[in-house]
């Protein structure tokens, strides 16, 4: 390769790997601010300030579903394998809100531990299946004990 | 002599005549996947268990993303090809790469917001994966604005290909994002080590409207890098007859 040429080669390199380098400093500067919310082992370990909105993500409990006979009013715990967090909604949920499937809810987390959410997002997964598929496998549960969220 | 044919395709001219020739194929190659996979996918492929039918996004959703990351590493390819071997088809191919990368972007990023609705419950949320993805629409559309700020081209081709090799650090970044970070977005469906997480009744169309969409791709640039490469040329001899003749 003629020299020239070479040099602008490594100058290229260079100016992509120090520019990486930069934002991968900055992205790692900031990793606790990139997660988009916060799984319930952070509240369990005390690291989720009170009375801020922040955001907690994680799976349904099956059977932890509580809704009140006379409002909109849902209780419901979610987890990440770890801990549990107790979560108070009182607006209606979106459509693929389920038992056993993960959830990301938004709101502030009270002093006695449990989190007043004010919306509530349904996280879908990654698999897709045919009903039939789906039937035929036993535990349809997308999330629980040890799958990532 | 081992780089002759390198430089040989660098020829502006030379590309512009070989590459009517190759547009009829990938045109028909592209509206014959895109025909099957969009019949396939959103007729005959069976509905998701949780999501019913409006999962069916994804035939149009992951091929744009795909392509939109893939057409920001040829755009960067190709604005270091241009910086390194001063080829000036390199520029012109780094430049066309720029908004047909901006308009499948768009695409992903609104084809992700109507699924968003019905399945989070939003449509937009601030979490890496989005935010990342929403960067690299601002960074082609970055790319088109620098590309018409300067009077002289090749101060523009210089400047859009170091904004080009900078920005490719994002693309790590939009396609890691789900794995490094908690965000609403799931995790990768297809993956490449291991068996991918789709019924194989839902994923051979969806690799149906992947091949058509590279092959879509593929013509657009060309026709869009043809369009540049006449309008870069027309002093020359050869541009010049050849937009005569059209006349």
């Amino acid at each position: 390769m003629h020299p020239a040429r070479k040099q602008r080669l490594i100058l290229v390199l260079v100016l992509v790997a120090l520019s990486s380098a930069a934002v991968g400093f900055v992205t790692y500067a900031m990793r606790n601010n990139m997660d988009y919310f916060y799984a319930p082992s952070a509240f369990a370990a005390g690291e989720v300030p009170f009375e801020k909105r922040i955001r907690a993500g994680g799976c349904v409990v099956p059977g932890s579903v509580r809704r009140a006979g006379d409002s909109l009013d849902v209780s419901f715990a979610i987890t990440d394998g770890n801990a549990d967090l107790q979560v108070v909604f009182d607006k209606i949920l979106p459509d693929l809100f389920a038992e056993g499937e993960a959830a990301v809810v938004t709101g502030e987390l009270m002093r006695d531990g449990t989190m007043r959410a004010d919306q509530v997002l349904a996280k879908h997964d990654e698999n897709y299946t045919p009903p039939e598929v789906a039937e035929s496998m036993a535990g349809n549960a997308s999330c629980g004990h040890g799958a990532r969220i | 002599m081992a780089w002759q044919w390198f430089h040989r395709l660098g020829s502006p001219r030379w590309f512009y005549e070989k590459s009517s020739g190759w547009l009829p194929w990938l045109a028909g190659a592209s509206l014959l996947l895109l025909a099957v996979g969009m019949a396939w996918g959103l007729g005959f492929a069976p509905q998701d268990a949780k999501q019913g039918n409006s999962y069916r996004i994804i035939y149009i959703h992951v091929p744009a993303a795909f392509l939109a990351l893939a057409g920001y590493y040829l755009m960067a390819i190709s604005g270091a090809i241009g910086l390194i071997w001063k080829m000036k088809l390199s520029f012109v191919v780094m430049r066309a790469a720029a908004p047909i990368g901006a308009a499948l972007t768009f695409v992903a990023l609104f084809t992700g917001a109507v699924w968003g609705k019905p399945t989070w419950g939003t449509y937009w949320v601030w979490d890496a994966r989005i935010t990342s993805m929403l960067i690299l629409f601002l960074l082609y559309v970055g790319m088109i604005a620098l590309s018409r700020a300067f009077s002289r081209e090749q101060l523009a081709d210089k400047a859009c290909a170091l904004l080009a090799l900078v920005g490719t650090v994002n693309i790590p970044i939009i396609y890691k994002s789900v794995d490094w970070w908690f965000t609403l977005h799931q995790p990768a469906t297809i993956k490449l080590t291991e068996s991918s997480s789709i019924d194989p009744s839902m994923f051979y169309p969806l690799l149906t409207m992947i091949a058509g969409f590279y092959c879509f791709y593929a013509w657009a640039l060309i026709l869009q890098t043809r369009t540049l490469v006449l309008q870069r040329e027309w002093r020359t001899q050869w541009a010049s007859q050849l937009l005569g003749e059209g006349r």
